[in-house]
């Protein structure tokens, strides 16, 4: 039995703070984990917080994008935020770049990224039935 | 080999019909037990005894000359009729073989005529049986496969300008064909301006898939309208992501429920902008 990283849901977005270092098959559980709930509760946008870990290796690194790909197909973004400066160096020396990923300095201003800017759905179905009436 | 000595086998099988019968019948049961009823095979082997004795008396040698006409049509109804109910393969071509089990018993009740040519008759019969009854699977098989097409193609108006198609089953290019071909037409008879694919039915996603899939978002597209696919599950997204399958942009949502409303906010977008 391998521990799972708890996703918790703000609004339309889901945030996972990831605190200590991954293994492997914990981090496959997440991206399982995540897909799921992004279908169940219909999120819009994915935050994964990496201030707690130390290495990204290029496991964790593939694991990012696959979210991010993941959360692309149904239609959610993904930012991750909080890297520590050493793990960026690192990244950068080794020569892994998180592709198709955004990034931001911390949870906050990863919301801020994430915030919509569009009508809610409840909003466009309601006008789109009041339209339907008039007619 | 002369007709008269097949005449002379039908003489033998008439004399010693009861015998032949009782122990053809009883290896039959002995392998269908509880399968089917005594009093119908008994009427089905007298149906088969008969003709194959009619047979040999207008001087019938092999399974397929004209005498055993009658027999191969009873033949392959029994056997048509097992492959319809479920019955083995196994099943169905011991009904004919079991006969052997009648004619080796000829010997102990004193006849000494050589039944070879007999025995060799039934292998024939027992292979034709089989061949009947898998031809008539293969027409059970193509028979559901056009149901399947037929059944699984419906185009849904879900709002004023909006069609959805919900696939269920894998997608093969035949059906990308009908679906394509429905949701093109539907497309231009309710003016919809969206079109929503919906893959919640569709088990697996694998790049052939997705190129059907595609491509009936390209040819959508083509005609002018906008095209969605939803109901994308969880383990087929990471599927999706794990075999580099790339949707480009083409709109892909979670649910039905998020591409109707998706469908709804760009057309309110479009009418904004030509407001303004």
């Amino acid at each position: 039995m391998t521990e799972s990283v708890p996703i918790l849901k703000i609004g339309t977005t889901l945030l996972v703070s990831i605190q200590v270092d991954l293994q492997d098959d914990t981090a496959l559980q997440l991206q399982e984990d995540l897909a799921d709930r992004i279908t169940r509760t219909g999120a819009r946008g994915v935050i994964i917080d990496i201030s707690g870990l130390e290495i990204v290796d290029s496991f964790i690194g593939r694991m990012l994008a696959a979210v991010a790909a993941i959360s692309r197909v149904l239609d959610a973004q993904t930012v991750v935020v909080g890297m520590r400066p050493a793990v960026a160096i690192t990244m950068v020396e080794l020569g892994l770049s998180l592709g198709g990923v955004r990034t931001a300095l911390d949870v906050e201003r990863g919301l801020a990224m994430l915030e919509p800017d569009e009508e809610s759905a409840e909003d466009v179905l309601l006008a789109a039935a009041a339209e339907r009436e008039q007619r | 080999m002369p007709p008269v000595a097949m005449q002379s086998l039908a003489q033998i099988l008439t004399d010693h019909a009861d015998a032949v019968r009782s122990a053809w019948i009883t290896a039959v049961a002995d392998e269908l037990r509880g399968r089917t009823s005594r009093g119908e095979l008994e009427r089905e082997q007298a149906d088969i005894f008969d003709a194959l004795v009619e047979g040999l008396q207008r001087g019938g040698e092999r399974i397929g000359d004209e005498p055993f006409d009658q027999l191969r049509g009873i033949l392959s109804d029994v056997s048509s009729a097992r492959a319809r109910l479920g019955f083995t393969p196994r099943e169905t071509a011991v009904g004919v073989f079991a006969l052997k089990e009648g004619l080796y018993g000829l010997s102990a009740q004193g006849v000494t005529t050589d039944v070879t040519p007999l025995l060799r008759l039934v292998d024939e019969l027992g292979l034709f049986t089989f061949e009947s009854f898998a031809a008539a699977r293969e027409a059970i098989i193509v028979e559901q496969s056009e149901q399947l097409l037929e059944l699984s193609t419906p185009v849904v108006k879900i709002w004023e300008g909006v069609v959805a198609v919900p696939l269920v089953g894998t997608l093969d290019s035949a059906r990308t064909q009908v679906v394509m071909e429905t949701l093109l037409n539907t497309l231009v008879e309710t003016g919809s301006a969206h079109a929503i694919i919906d893959i919640t039915g569709v088990p697996a996603v694998d790049t052939q898939v997705a190129q059907h899939l595609l491509k009936t978002v390209v040819a959508a597209r083509l005609m002018g309208a906008e095209c969605t696919i939803s109901g994308i599950r969880p383990q087929i997204a990471q599927t999706i992501v794990a075999l580099g399958i790339e949707f480009g942009d083409i709109r892909t949502r979670a649910t039905l429920a998020d591409a109707l409303v998706d469908a709804l906010r760009s057309d309110r977008r479009t009418a904004a902008t030509v407001l303004a």
